[in-house]
């Protein structure tokens, strides 16, 4: 009876024990394993040492996935503070159909990225998309959106006689596309945590700036931005991490082979999902894995630390 | 102040209908030609009433594996003490910080040395736990008082007694989210069904939808009416807990 209950514990621990052990610590151990290996459809070869990260550093399509994904970070994650910040400022208080809102906003976040992805590649179709359609009747040019290869800087800039070329020619057009579907996704999400994050600044520092005569710009730069911090820190961080990570909206819009016009689409998981179960080579595909592990760690270690210091703050 | 509020429902309505605007389209191309007809031949084109069931199976039983194995470890982490309890809680959490696609190829190999290749099996085992409920959970036991559990003990009622008769009937809010949080995960699931599938007897919702859209990449009117279709149970669970919902999700946001 004692050892029975001394055991216990460990027995209501042990089915998720055995799911974690096998179908977590155990792949994520054997991604690092791999990546020093030679590991491919023939199966294990021998480790090789650092090869399959020299073959990483060397590789331009590896290279070019990640500048992809930077610029879709850079373009999807402002653009998720900004819009939903600002959607939060409206919301904020006492409002006639505020839940109506909020609920319209959240939609796009529970529906499948398949089925997004489905629906705007039928809204961006070059030729007859409704998009395009929208266009045309304000009296502009259709553009050709999810298949279009040019960089959106060069297209800009080209009626002006500039013509930048490499990464001064931005994102092309294509992956802006997918910047527009993923901020779309991600607006109702960021605009409920920052509502919350707002609803828990206390009315009197409003007071208190109004008594100083401060203005409606004055309490926003000196009591919301400040107090609000928090808040958009976390939604900084964890859209990062997220865009980091798209994946179905890349398959899906511009499908394989290619990753899109011209491999314009092509993210880092995107690239890593081909070389793993279109070619195979799991030894190479490991080594992307964990250059993907530790950008990512790092972007949650930054949000601890600093996560932690607000707890002192409030 | 009253052409202030005119302005901030204007801006409200402005940014509703962009967000709106994608399923209203998506829903008016579904029924251009044909009508109701679309949606009648979508489902039939392809075995959509397959990947609905294979959907349903698949969410069910990863929900039922999710409830078990999380309300056990999180009643051993949040209310026992013992040695080592800490350290396997971190083995827990520090599985967290790895997203998925990090050990997808690995996880392949594993379950083809299983054997589990193609089979239910892989769409579902390997989600029967989930760290973060089981993390929302605890948290929750932690704050039920201890006298609570010896008045019980007193009681007459037993160890597992007190999880399924007094510790569970007090946590529904949170096992609601964690309902909530699963089967969104679960419905939508791509990438891993994606890879760990091949026939069309297994296919999900979200891998036939895809392959659907390649196939019929010129058929709108089929495409809109299969994605409004997908969509819909998700879209009524959402309307039917939109509140507890948004709540959880702004909770456990600003919680983590």
């Amino acid at each position: 009876m004692r050892n029975g209950s001394k055991i216990a514990p460990y027995l209501y621990i042990l089915p998720a024990l055995i799911i974690v052990i096998c179908f977590r610590t155990i792949p994520i151990l054997a991604s690092f394993t791999a990546s020093f290996a030679d590991y491919d459809i023939g199966g294990f070869h021998g480790f090789v040492g650092f090869s399959n990260y020299e073959r990483m550093f060397t590789d331009a399509r590896f290279w070019n996935s990640v500048s992809n994904t930077v610029f879709f970070v850079l373009g999807v994650v402002p653009a998720g503070i900004l819009i939903p910040l600002v959607l939060a400022m409206l919301l904020r208080g006492d409002l006639k159909g505020k839940a109506i809102y909020r609920t319209i906003y959240f939609l796009p976040v529970v529906t499948s990225a398949v089925a997004v992805s489905v629906v705007w590649t039928w809204l961006f179709k070059p030729e007859a998309g409704p998009i395009n359609g929208v266009i045309m009747a304000l009296g502009g040019d259709p553009l050709m959106w999810l298949r279009e290869p040019r960089g959106i800087f060069e297209m800009m800039l080209a009626p002006l006689g500039f013509h930048p070329t490499g990464v001064f020619a931005g994102p092309s057009l294509a992956l802006v596309s997918l910047m527009i579907v993923s901020v779309w996704k991600s607006i109702g999400y960021n605009t409920v945590l920052f509502l919350a994050g707002l609803e828990n600044i206390p009315k009197t520092y409003y007071e208190a700036a109004d008594l100083d005569g401060a203005g409606k710009w004055g309490s926003f730069r000196h009591v919301t931005w400040p107090l609000l911090s928090p808040t958009t820190f976390y939604v900084l961080i964890m859209s990062t991490i997220a865009s980091f990570q798209t994946f179905a909206l890349v398959y899906v819009m511009t499908p394989p082979p290619g990753g899109g016009p011209l491999g314009t689409t092509n993210v880092i998981v995107f690239y890593l999902f081909q070389k793993a179960f279109d070619r195979f080579d799991i030894g190479y595909a490991s080594a992307i894995s964990v250059f993907l592990f530790i950008v990512l760690l790092g972007l949650t270690i930054i949000q601890r630390r600093v996560g932690e210091k607000r707890v002192h703050y409030s | 102040m009253k052409s202030r509020q005119i302005l901030r429902q204007a801006l409200l309505l402005f940014g509703g209908f962009i967000m709106l605007m994608p399923f209203l389209w998506m829903i008016s191309t579904s029924l251009e030609q044909g009508g109701i007809q679309n949606y009648v031949e979508a489902w039939n084109r392809v075995p959509f009433g397959t990947y609905f069931l294979n959907t349903l199976l698949v969410t069910g039983l990863t929900l039922i594996g999710v409830l078990i194995t999380s309300s056990l470890a999180a009643y051993s982490f949040g209310t026992m003490e013992y040695p080592g309890r800490d350290k396997l809680f971190l083995l827990f959490l520090s599985t967290m910080m790895v997203p998925q696609p990090v050990y997808l190829a690995p996880s392949y190999v594993i379950l083809a040395k299983l054997g589990w290749i193609d089979t239910y099996l892989a769409l579902i085992v390997p989600w029967t736990t989930n760290v973060f409920s089981i993390f929302l959970l605890r948290q929750h036991f932690k704050t039920l008082p201890k006298s609570l559990y010896e008045a019980a003990r007193l009681d007459g009622c037993s160890r597992f007694g007190y999880l399924w008769r007094v510790a569970l009937p007090l946590s529904k809010s949170v096992i609601a989210t964690i309902m909530l949080f699963n089967v969104i995960g679960s419905w939508n699931s791509f990438m891993w069904p994606l890879v760990v599938t091949h026939s069309e007897k297994l296919r999900v919702l979200q891998v036939g939808l895809s392959y659907f859209n390649q196939e019929q990449s010129s058929n709108y009117q089929l495409l809109m009416a299969a994605s409004t279709f997908s969509i819909l149970p998700l879209l009524i669970l959402f309307l039917l807990a939109q509140k507890h919902l948004v709540a959880s999700y702004s909770r456990s946001g600003l919680k983590d």
